[in-house]
């Protein structure tokens, strides 16, 4: 290519940003910041991935070598501090250095919920209460008893912990609890299949590729119960176990239930990183996520020439959605600073 | 012709266009989050009297939406009125007030009915 | 002996004996319809040697806040001067008078109307005695006259005297305002015309009068005494329909306070007097959050209570409202307003009796034991009780959590929507249990249920909010939390603090584990948190706005944490921040370190 290489600071080192940076980096010059010490810290503390059950470690391995490319610089524990405009380019400060760029990519993605502030859900109150993401590490070690050292009885799921609720003031789906509780469920069920587990659930919403037939299969081969109802509270038992209250819509009867593990399938929320990189650029949204020009055309450009998004510091997104915005973004950078040059 | 099929005593289904509509459309009005519910049942779940009796509100409220005011008039009798419904809603429902309007608006038809017979 | 009759002099007596009549007709009512209660408590206090300090604080209170307006200067001095100048200062017009003209005519000599017309019927005699008395009256009148154009004032623009927002009167509130303010100016200028004809003025009617051509004055002089007498007639009159009953009422719910009157369930003779006893000066206003967040200016307490008085539409005015009590801590008068909004919320039709006999008592045997209510809010913030069985164990105490399985609720939340007798029920259920389980105290972390027992149930033993609690336990040496530098604000739940005057305790306890910030608005200034149970008409959004407020109020020093002692302001708090909002109880039992489980 003749254009001349330009550069290009990506912010965020997750499947977003390793993902434009290699696209971005067949023509520019790429230095992509990660806050963390290491890459792909979303995806490494899964165990498998849905829907087909591709190995957490193995995929980000893949993704992270494609950054060893001479025009991809990488820094780790470098976290972006203040971001502001320098004629035509952009500055781009760390707690390290500054660094200036003909174009931003924020990828800064996503943060889970923090259960705490459901406090009737007793998590951190009670021993046995855990996110989900904390039953993806203990089946990650296949370590999956109680803290008694017993293999679990019974394990329950609760969907929508900290999304499409207006107690805590995030009215939106995080979109792929449902699968992801789907798929804990089976995988539980394949490690300890004398573990009984239910799921309750407001609505189940399997809209991508292959997630219905999760569900289905969760029911048919793995046995696992459905409940329509959302949990409202949950308290410890003498003997030491989780006793829950919910409704069963469907019959509608309150009912009670003890429990080993209560997990909380908790929703995606802008990480910091998102809240103040996108505050400080004006390009805060709903919630705090950034805020694309339009969700359609343009959506991984924002109100700032040269500042572009990818994957979920917009909004909840899957791996493959945000593998498939990355490379969007990467476009529409592309397309700017070709207009630009 | 003689009429002839199966006779029924009382029918189980809801006949929806037999019942006038106002009993619905006030609450509307008195109670806008009313129209917001997503039967999640946190509601029924955390509710005190609903340990203890059949008392569900979120049934209760679906029958209202149905005009079927015969059940939520004597069940809404039983809530405590302690707002822990209204506390772990996820859709900031105002199930208190709620509660208080179909108990008016259900005496005030049934006071109706009475006067017209 | 001087002539004591003119025509004009008849308004002005036959608009005071109206008055005179009306009054007693309506105190006379009043006092009938106290209900058996309120009268029992009055009759008891009258026939003891009780009687002596009630009649004493009945008088000063009286003096206080009927005449010098005590409580209004303390919320600001410019609006405390503007009451005192025109009560004292028309009080002190009418007893030196009184005192002139039985010093001229004596005791029996004088006609009733004398004292209000004196400079005209007494003149001629010019000496010393005479001088100083029309100086003095002259003087009283122009304090009062002061305090009138301070009211004109306030009436156009409120900030002058302090006041956000004033009271929005009915017409016919307005038309005796203007006869009221205009009976000073009127005195002023009859008597200078008659200071002009006979040289009787004090040093300002008499100078001014001495401006007067004779002829005007000759021709004025009779008219405008006779338009002051009007005056008078008119605004006495119509005075007992009016917000000016006060004038006379307010030493009226004085008295029956000072006897031990308080407000009961239904509306009584004394929660008439109160109605009537209210001024309208319209404090109540600028002090309540639905005023200030959510520019809601039509329920507030001086509404409620002129719909109830004249049988206006009031029931929206009953029900918006969070029930936090701010207006009943400013109201000068003293009106219990909260109860009287609860008599308003009066739902009679449907406020069942035996509405719960589907809850059986399951007796528990609780002997030697401290019973604990959490109340059902706290069964949505587990960390509470958990820290109070830490608490408890730390101190070696036995307790039965009354309310742990199944819970029913203290009442309370219904009679604050006006079902008395369901809430009546509940308290029966609650009260058997709590007798028949034998425990020796009774600990609640809820302020609704706190307010609830110990002013609405009659428990044989001791109720104690759990802030009481652990503050008995430190000061006795039993538990001694460590030390932190956390720094904390504390936020007064309205049902502890106002509503039952626990402020000391949390804080006691709270700065035994950190220190506390500065709050500028705490105590009985505190603000609600917006979800208070009270209301059930405020959207979430509406709460919100509340809410945030009080959250700024409360992280004006940047505290580490905010602290609270009632479950629900917690949760509320919890919904909108992601800072750290926790129960006293929980700090305590996060600091006791020095316990083996």
């Amino acid at each position: 290519m003749d254009t001349p290489k330009q550069h290009i600071v990506v912010i965020g080192g997750g499947p977003a940003g390793i993902v434009a940076a290699a696209q971005l980096a067949k023509t520019h010059r790429v230095t992509l910041l990660e806050k963390n010490d290491k890459l792909c810290n979303n995806i490494t503390n899964k165990f498998k991935l849905f829907p087909n059950f591709a190995d957490a470690d193995e995929t980000a391995a893949e993704l992270i070598a494609t950054t060893k490319n001479e025009n991809i610089t990488v820094n780790t524990s470098a976290e972006v501090t203040k971001i502001n405009r320098a004629d035509n380019k952009w500055e781009v400060t760390t707690d390290k250095d500054t660094i200036t760029a003909d174009a931003v990519v924020i990828a800064t993605g996503y943060d889970i919920f923090d259960a705490h502030r459901k406090e009737e859900l007793g998590y951190g109150i009670y021993p046995g209460i855990i996110t989900s993401l904390e039953l993806e590490q203990m089946m990650k070690s296949g370590n999956v008893v109680t803290r008694f050292g017993d293999k679990p009885r019974r394990i329950t799921f609760l969907q929508c912990v900290g999304s499409r609720d207006a107690k805590i003031g995030n009215h939106y789906c995080s979109k792929l609890c449902c699968v992801t509780a789907v798929k804990q469920a089976i995988e539980l069920r394949k490690i300890s299949p004398e573990t009984e587990v239910f799921l309750f659930y407001m609505d189940l919403r399997m809209w991508g590729q292959g997630f219905e037939e999760l569900y289905r299969q969760s029911q048919e081969e793995h046995n696992v119960h459905f409940v329509r109802g959302r949990i409202s509270e949950a308290a410890s038992t003498y003997d030491g176990r989780i006793q829950i209250k919910a409704e069963d819509t469907l019959i509608g009867q309150p009912l009670k239930m003890n429990t080993d593990f209560l997990v909380l399938m908790v929703g995606m929320e802008p990480s910091c990183g998102t809240k103040n990189l996108s505050q400080q650029c004006n390009i805060s949204g709903d919630y705090g996520f950034a805020a694309s020009k339009t969700p359609h055309l343009l959506d991984q450009t924002t109100e700032q020439p040269g500042i572009f998004l990818a994957g979920s510091c917009k909004r909840p997104y899957t791996l493959s959605d945000t593998i498939n915005d990355a490379y969007a973004a990467a476009a529409a950078t592309e397309r700017y600073l070709n207009e630009k040059a | 012709m003689k009429p002839f099929g199966f006779k029924i005593a009382t029918t189980h289904t809801i006949i929806v266009d037999d019942k006038p509509l106002d009993t619905l459309s006030p609450i509307s009005g008195q109670v806008p989050t009313f129209r917001r519910c997503m039967n999640c049942g946190g509601c029924t779940a955390t509710c005190s009297a609903a340990h203890f009796t059949q008392f569900n509100i979120r049934k209760i409220h679906n029958l209202y939406r149905w005009h079927q005011i015969e059940l939520p008039k004597k069940e809404l009798e039983k809530c405590m009125l302690c707002g822990k419904c209204t506390l772990v809603c996820p859709r900031d429902v105002n199930l208190r007030s709620l509660i208080i309007y179909m108990r008016r608006n259900i005496d005030a038809l049934k006071k109706k009915e009475e006067g017209e017979q | 002996m001087t002539t004591q009759f003119h025509p004009f002099v008849l308004p002005f007596t036959i608009g005071a004996a109206i008055l005179f009549c009306t009054i007693i007709y309506k105190f006379t009512r009043w006092i009938q319809t106290l209900d058996r209660k309120q009268y029992h408590t009055a009759k008891r206090t009258f026939m003891t040697s009780d009687i002596f300090p009630a009649l004493w604080k009945m008088i000063k209170d009286i003096f206080k806040e009927s005449l010098l307006h005590i409580k209004v200067s303390k919320i600001n001095r410019r609006l405390g001067y503007m009451h005192r100048s025109i009560a004292f200062g028309w009080f002190l017009l009418i007893v030196v008078g009184l005192i002139e003209t039985i010093i001229h005519f004596g005791f029996r000599g004088h006609a009733p109307w004398t004292g209000v017309f004196y400079r005209f019927f007494v003149y001629g005699n010019n000496n010393i005695v005479q001088q100083v008395f029309a100086t003095i009256m002259d003087l009283l009148l122009l304090y009062v006259l002061s305090g009138v154009t301070m009211a004109f004032i306030k009436s156009h623009r409120p900030k002058t005297v302090g006041m956000r927002k004033t009271t929005v009167l009915r017409w016919s509130d307005r038309l005796l305002r203007y006869a009221l303010w205009s009976i000073f100016p009127l005195r002023l200028l009859s008597e200078t015309m008659t200071a002009t004809l006979h040289n009787n003025g004090g040093i300002i009617t008499q100078t001014l009068g001495n401006l007067i051509p004779l002829q005007v004055a000759e021709l004025l002089e009779v008219p405008l005494w006779s338009l002051y007498s009007i005056a008078l007639c008119i605004f006495f009159v119509f005075m007992p329909y009016s917000r000016f009953m006060h004038i006379f009422t307010e030493p009226l719910l004085i008295f029956l306070k000072s006897f031990g009157v308080k407000e009961s369930k239904q509306p009584t003779g004394f929660t008439k007097t109160e109605l009537s006893a209210c001024s309208r000066c319209g404090i109540c206003i600028d002090v309540c959050p639905l005023n200030n967040e959510l520019n809601i200016n039509n329920i507030q307490a001086v509404y409620l209570l002129r719909g109830l008085r004249h049988g206006l539409a009031y029931r929206y005015a009953a029900t918006n409202c969070l029930l936090c009590g701010r207006c009943v801590e400013a109201c000068p008068v003293g009106i219990d307003i909260d109860a009287i909004r609860l008599q308003a919320r009066n739902k009679k039709r449907i406020d069942l009796r035996n509405n719960y006999t589907y809850i059986k008592e399951r007796p528990f045997n609780a002997v030697g034991r401290v019973a604990f209510f959490g109340g059902c809010m706290s069964h949505l913030t587990p960390n509470i009780q958990e820290s109070m069985k830490k608490i408890f164990q730390a101190v070696g105490q036995d307790y039965w959590i009354m309310d742990e399985e199944r819970t029913i609720c203290c009442g309370r939340p219904l009679e604050q929507q006006g079902f008395s007798n369901q809430a009546a029920e509940l308290r029966r259920k609650n009260t058997a249990m709590i007798i028949e389980s034998h425990a020796t105290m009774l600990i609640t972390s809820c302020p609704i249920c706190y307010r609830s027992f110990t002013q609405e149930y009659h428990l044989p033993i001791k109720v104690m909010h759990h802030t009481e609690y652990i503050a008995m336990l430190i000061e006795k040496g039993l538990l001694s939390p460590e030390m932190s530098d956390l720094r904390i604000a504390y936020h007064d739940p309205c049902e502890l603090g106002r509503g039952c005057g626990i402020y000391d305790e949390p804080r006691q306890v709270l700065s035994t584990v950190g220190t506390l910030t500065n709050v500028p608005l705490q105590r009985e200034n505190s603000l609600c948190c917006g979800c208070n149970l009270g209301n059930t008409r405020l959207q979430s959004t509406q709460q919100l706005k509340v809410r945030d407020t009080t959250l700024n109020n409360l992280n004006t020093d940047h505290p580490d944490l905010i602290a609270t002692a009632c479950p629900m302001c917690k949760k509320a708090f919890q919904q909108s921040t992601t800072q750290r909002v926790a129960d006293v109880a929980e700090l305590v039992a996060q600091q006791i370190k020095n316990i083996e489980s």
